[in-house]
């Protein structure tokens, strides 16, 4: 245990996704050595993040207004929707330049050991999104793992009375593994490659 | 197949051991608790990723070490291939072919193939029926290595179903159907996949079993039938055919269905191959609660060389292991057990005395002792 406000800052660190103890402990007595320049700057983004940026309010990936800029973007395909887990799904499908359409983000998938069934992702939103006929496609990208798999059967089963097209981003990616590892040409191509879910 | 070189690093007793092996026989002596089922179960565990002994991987690391390392050189006919294992305190192990990395640990599975025989052998015949299902699904996942990825698969389908069975307790079934009947399609197609591999393999084992308790034992009736857990299961494995795999599937489904409200009120899986026993029976008696103890020790020598043999005629020579097996045994079954492991190409043995050991059985000899092996 170090002094109060260096062991508030170590516990603080601790608590974010992938630091353990020794690696908090060590980016604490790095920010203690810094300039006091470079911290504040880590201070000023910590702040602009939470004043700034929020969700979009029609997709649910991260915005600076109340839409995202693929939302209001006027030359994307706004017929043909991609459903993805989390918004750094969307970084890494828009990294393969290979679909032209826009998002939908669930927020997570079903997970039933964490408590996660459908009514906790945002399924309601995406059903209201469909409810208007405009949009004629769904592609199904949630993680090639079992609750991504899982997710996406669901949704499929959901969606495909409406009358829309659905689709599941090919096999070829990584089993097992989450949508963001995949490099960009897998991902393109199993874009490409998405298979039809037949509706019934 | 053959295992030309291993070495240890932080395993078991073994802070670092290298040896080099010849085709043929192995022999480990020494006196007790000296380190010598130690090595070959590091042999056995590169054909299994699990050790004979233990269900759990943490005993295989020396005490005071976070992580442990088997590694060898393995010849198949003129090539030669190198892969190593790392067995970690925390987090998933990691594996090398040829020093490159493979993305999981279960992509090393199919270099080496083992069959070990060992004193806890006879939990297959008297133990629970997880005993016999681990059995099954160790020859299975060497015949077929992608049934490994399977399993893992199963296991976390089946954790998620039973969090989901158990939310809903007390609350109408129609709060969980409609994402239950998604967990319902993936737990059919994965147990129907190691339902099919374990009920082919129950009908491949049969002549051999029955041949080798003939020649370790003498004549009788030997039999051994798969017993799903669920009615429809049960009966699609009567027949085993190119058809299984499909039947089994909607059987599972349908068997799940019908255990819903049984479910429900439980909070967990009832229907799968997770529940699934296979029965054993010596002139049509069970074997657990009714065979004597030498007929149950035959009975288990008998899966095992029944496993060898399957494993042989899918056309791979495993490596034949046999952990302190002969001390349990009398003359005859020792001289018969020897007759029939004598083909394999190789074999390795651990005896605390070497006069245990059938003459047959001669080769290259070791000595263990406080953790020092020495070529004799
Ligand atoms: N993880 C570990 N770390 C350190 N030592 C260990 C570890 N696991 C086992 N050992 C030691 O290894 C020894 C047992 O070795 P092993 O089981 O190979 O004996 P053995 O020669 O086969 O004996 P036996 O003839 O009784 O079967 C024991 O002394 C045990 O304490
Ligand atoms: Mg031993
Ligand atoms: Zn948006």
């Amino acid at each position: 245990m170090y002094e109060g406000a260096v062991q508030e800052l170590i516990d603080e660190l601790g608590r974010l996704p992938g630091v353990g103890p020794k690696s908090a402990q060590r980016i604490a007595f790095h920010l203690l050595a810094a300039d006091q320049a470079d911290v504040q700057r880590l201070v000023d983004a910590l702040h602009h993040v939470k004043e700034r940026v929020s969700f979009c309010q029609t997709c649910g990936n991260i915005a600076e207004s109340e839409q995202c800029r693929i939302c209001t973007d006027p030359k994307r395909d706004a017929s043909v929707l991609c459903v993805v887990e989390e918004p750094k799904d969307v970084v890494a499908i828009e990294r393969t330049r290979e679909f032209r359409g826009r998002y939908h983000v669930l927020g997570g998938s079903i997970n039933p050991i964490e408590g996660v069934g459908p009514e906790d992702l945002r399924i309601r939103e995406l059903l209201g999104r469909l409810s208007d006929g405009s949009i004629l496609e769904v592609i199904l990208a949630t993680d090639p793992n079992l609750e991504g798999e899982a997710t996406a059967t669901y949704l499929a089963r959901t969606i495909s009375p409406l009358g829309v097209s659905v689709s599941r981003l090919a096999s070829g990616l990584p089993v097992g593994g989450d949508l963001e590892y995949a490099d960009e040409v897998t991902l393109g191509r199993a874009f490409e490659g998405r298979r039809r879910i037949e509706s019934g | 197949m053959w295992v030309q070189a291993l070495s240890l690093t932080d395993f078991r007793s073994y802070e670092q051991l290298d040896l080099e092996f010849a085709p043929g026989v192995t022999t480990f002596v020494g006196m007790n608790g000296q380190g010598k089922t130690n090595i070959v179960e590091a042999i056995a565990y590169l054909a299994t990723l699990s050790s004979h002994r233990v269900s759990a991987d943490a005993p295989l690391i020396k005490s005071g070490s976070s992580s442990a390392v088997v590694r060898a050189r393995v010849r198949e006919d003129e090539r030669s291939v190198g892969v190593d294992v790392q067995i970690l305190e925390r987090g998933s192990n990691k594996a090398r072919i040829n020093q490159s990395p493979v993305t999981r640990a279960r992509d090393v599975l199919g270099i080496v193939r083992a069959v070990v025989f060992a004193p806890e052998d006879l939990a297959l015949v008297r133990g629970d029926p997880a005993d016999r299902r681990r059995f099954l699904d160790e020859v299975g996942v060497q015949r077929h290595p992608r049934l490994s990825g399977v399993r893992a698969d199963f296991d976390k389908v089946l954790r998620q179903r039973n969090a989901l069975v158990k939310s809903a307790i007390g609350r109408p079934r129609s709060s969980i159907a409609s994402t239950l009947s998604v967990w319902n399609e993936q737990l059919s197609k994965l147990g129907a996949d190691i339902a099919t591999a374990r009920a082919q393999l129950i009908e491949d084992l049969r002549p051999f079993i029955r041949s080798a308790y003939e020649s370790i034992a003498g004549g009788a009736e030997v039999d051994l039938r798969y017993r799903p857990s669920s009615p429809r299961v049960q009966h699609e494995v009567q027949t085993v055919d190119e058809t299984l795999r499909e039947r089994l599937e909607l059987a599972l489904d349908a068997d799940l269905e019908d255990r819903a409200d049984d479910e429900a009120r439980r909070g967990i899986t009832l229907v799968g191959p997770h529940r699934d026993e296979v029965d054993l029976t010596l002139n049509g008696l069970p074997v657990k609660g009714y065979a004597s103890h030498g007929e149950s020790w035959s009975m288990a020598l008998a899966l095992r060389l029944a496993a060898a043999d399957v494993l042989r005629s899918d056309g791979v020579d495993p490596i034949v292991i046999l952990d302190d097996v002969f001390a349990e045994l009398d003359a005859s079954r020792r001289t018969h057990l020897a007759e029939l492991v004598g083909q394999a190409t190789q074999v390795f043995i651990t005896a605390a005395v070497a006069q245990d050991v059938p003459v047959e059985l001669s080769g290259a000899r070791f000595e263990v002792h406080a953790g020092q092996v020495s070529g004799a």
